[in-house]
């Protein structure tokens, strides 16, 4: 099973999220979108946040770098990290090649509905398109 | 996620780096944003690259293919960089060489035609105002002349300070001619041999570090064996409406070869490799170069110039501080401004430049710490709120093998 980009909703700040039952628990897998992963460019290192821990819409919650910049990664969404995809950091380039599915980065149990802020994919693709 | 991408008609040629005569129209174009732009602006467009304001100037930080890429091309084969952005100081009239030797803290007066040095413009507290090549030249006509290239962030900084101390040497003329000009580094072990073809100068017969003005199919180009990167290689000034053409046709000679252009990004990772300081990082108005471990850079024997009695004591005192390269553990790469400590937490310094190596494959930061603890085994830096062992090794991280 691939992740379908198009059924993804996107954070401004370019995080995707899926939410899908797990377990009779909603569940957010959370990732990059390949747009913010190619205008990073060149990867280097991505630091993950711990099982178990609490956050909140908005709260930052890992980073990754590249060769000029880091870029703190944000919640879209509330609830407890149950999940995190810890072979990711070492094998970024596996990130560029697969940000849907192989770039998964954390899933988090929902507390409450995602943002609101969210986007589908055609609005986050303008967005995109728009920052050039 | 946010991105924080942050981060240049005469029977004899003329050349505003050759002619005294004054200045025809201005060839650099000023976009909207207030920011200048080099003449090779629209080549970048065009090619994809990424662009960022840099010294007031919008300049490529990287295209397409990615900083990585540009670097190992660099490394590997060639690279050309657009350092048009820098600024091109012209010295004419009797007594340069002397006002020279006057504000810089390296000799001027000695400098053959056709050598380049590496120097220093220091305030009178020995601080840095800026690091600087300064070039003696010759035009076809036998008149001979001096070039200072400068950061492009100091450009207007030095001319400003240039301006009143040039009022004690009257025969001196100093002439802006950076937007008159473009400059291109062409840098990689294949530099000298492809650039071979296109001037009428075999450049392997300069020696790193010397100059001379050739030309490229009839148009003159002062061509220097000098770079940023730590790769051999030369940087070439031509007239700004020539600036395309001479780019162009080297990317055409290198293309079998693999030449790529490159931007900031890779210019940054280059220099970082070879230990190079660079102003607003390694130097600034706050440290002298003695402290940042360009001994070299500074000539007080028999000699005065602008800031050489407060070198002088601070040679005779030991500097303050030292300059030392560090490899973070792990593959977080340490940024600048992170706090360096020592195994006790204690601070000692501050991290001036820092990132991934591509070439090494890992992080690489140089570092300013009490001089006292310059010799220190082991260190950690403080990575925005984690404490990460790094080990000291000698500058550069990177030296290109010996050909």
């Amino acid at each position: 099973m691939s992740r379908d980009s198009k059924q993804l909703r996107y954070a401004e700040t370019h995080e995707w999220v899926d939410v899908a039952e797990e377990n009779g628990e909603r569940i957010a897998t959370i990732g990059i979108s390949k747009f913010a992963i190619e205008a990073l460019n060149d990867l280097v290192y991505m630091d993950l946040p711990e099982v178990g821990r609490k956050l909140a819409i908005g709260d930052e919650f890992g980073e990754v770098e590249s060769v000029k910049a880091v870029s703190p990664l944000y919640s879209p969404v509330a609830g407890e990290v149950v999940a995190v995809h810890t072979e990711l950091p070492d094998n970024l380039e596996g990130l560029n090649e697969d940000p849907y599915e192989f770039g998964w980065i954390l899933k988090v149990k929902l507390d409450g509905e995602p943002a609101e802020t969210l986007m589908d994919h055609a609005t986050y693709e303008k967005q995109c398109a728009q920052a050039g | 996620m946010t991105f924080r991408m942050t981060p240049r008609g005469n029977s004899v040629p003329t050349h505003p780096l050759m002619t005294q005569s004054s200045a025809p129209a201005s060839h650099e174009s000023s976009a909207p944003n207030g920011l200048s732009q080099t003449p090779l602006d629209q080549w970048h467009r065009d090619a994809g690259a990424k662009m960022v304001p840099f010294a007031g100037y919008e300049m490529p930080i990287q295209y397409g293919d990615g900083i990585v890429a540009e670097h190992q091309a660099c490394r590997n084969r060639a690279a050309l960089f657009d350092v048009s952005h820098m600024g091109r100081l012209r010295f004419d009239g009797d007594g340069a060489a002397e006002f020279l030797d006057h504000v810089l803290t390296r000799r001027v007066s000695d400098l053959g035609v056709g050598g380049v040095r590496y120097s220093m413009v220091c305030n009178a507290d020995g601080g840095i105002l800026d690091d600087v090549l300064v070039s003696h030249l010759e035009t076809p006509s036998e008149r001979r002349f001096h070039l200072l290239v400068v950061n492009a962030s100091n450009r207007a900084k030095i001319i400003q300070w240039l301006t009143p101390l040039l009022a004690e040497f009257p025969t001196v003329t100093m002439s802006d001619r950076t937007e008159l000009t473009a400059m291109i580094a062409v840098q990689g072990p294949l530099a000298i041999e492809t650039c071979k073809k296109l001037l009428s100068f075999d450049p392997a017969r300069l020696k790193n570090y010397q100059a001379r003005i050739t030309d490229q199919f009839a148009k003159p180009v002062i061509v220097s064996r000098t770079g940023y990167t730590g790769e051999d290689g030369l940087e070439l000034i031509v007239r700004a409406e020539e600036a395309n053409r001479v780019w162009e046709n080297i990317l055409l000679a290198g293309r079998d070869s693999g030449f790529i252009a490159a931007g900031l990004g890779a210019r940054d990772t280059l220099r970082m490799e070879a230990g190079m300081p660079l102003y607003g990082h390694e130097l600034s108005e706050t440290v002298d170069p003695l402290t940042v471990g360009l001994k070299f850079a500074v000539n007080l024997a028999d000699r005065s110039f602008v800031g050489d009695a407060a070198l002088r004591k601070i040679k005779a005192d030991g500097p303050q501080k030292t300059r030392i390269g560090l490899l973070p553990e792990g593959k977080r790469p340490a940024r600048e401004g992170s706090d360096v400590l020592d195994s006790n937490g204690t601070k000692i310094g501050t991290v001036t430049s820092g990132g991934p190596s591509p070439t090494l494959g890992v992080p690489i930061a140089m570092a300013l710490v009490d001089r006292e603890r310059g010799s220190d085994s082991e260190y950690q830096i403080d990575i925005r709120g984690r404490s990460v062992v790094a080990r000291p090794t000698k500058l550069p991280f990177y030296r290109r093998p010996v050909s």
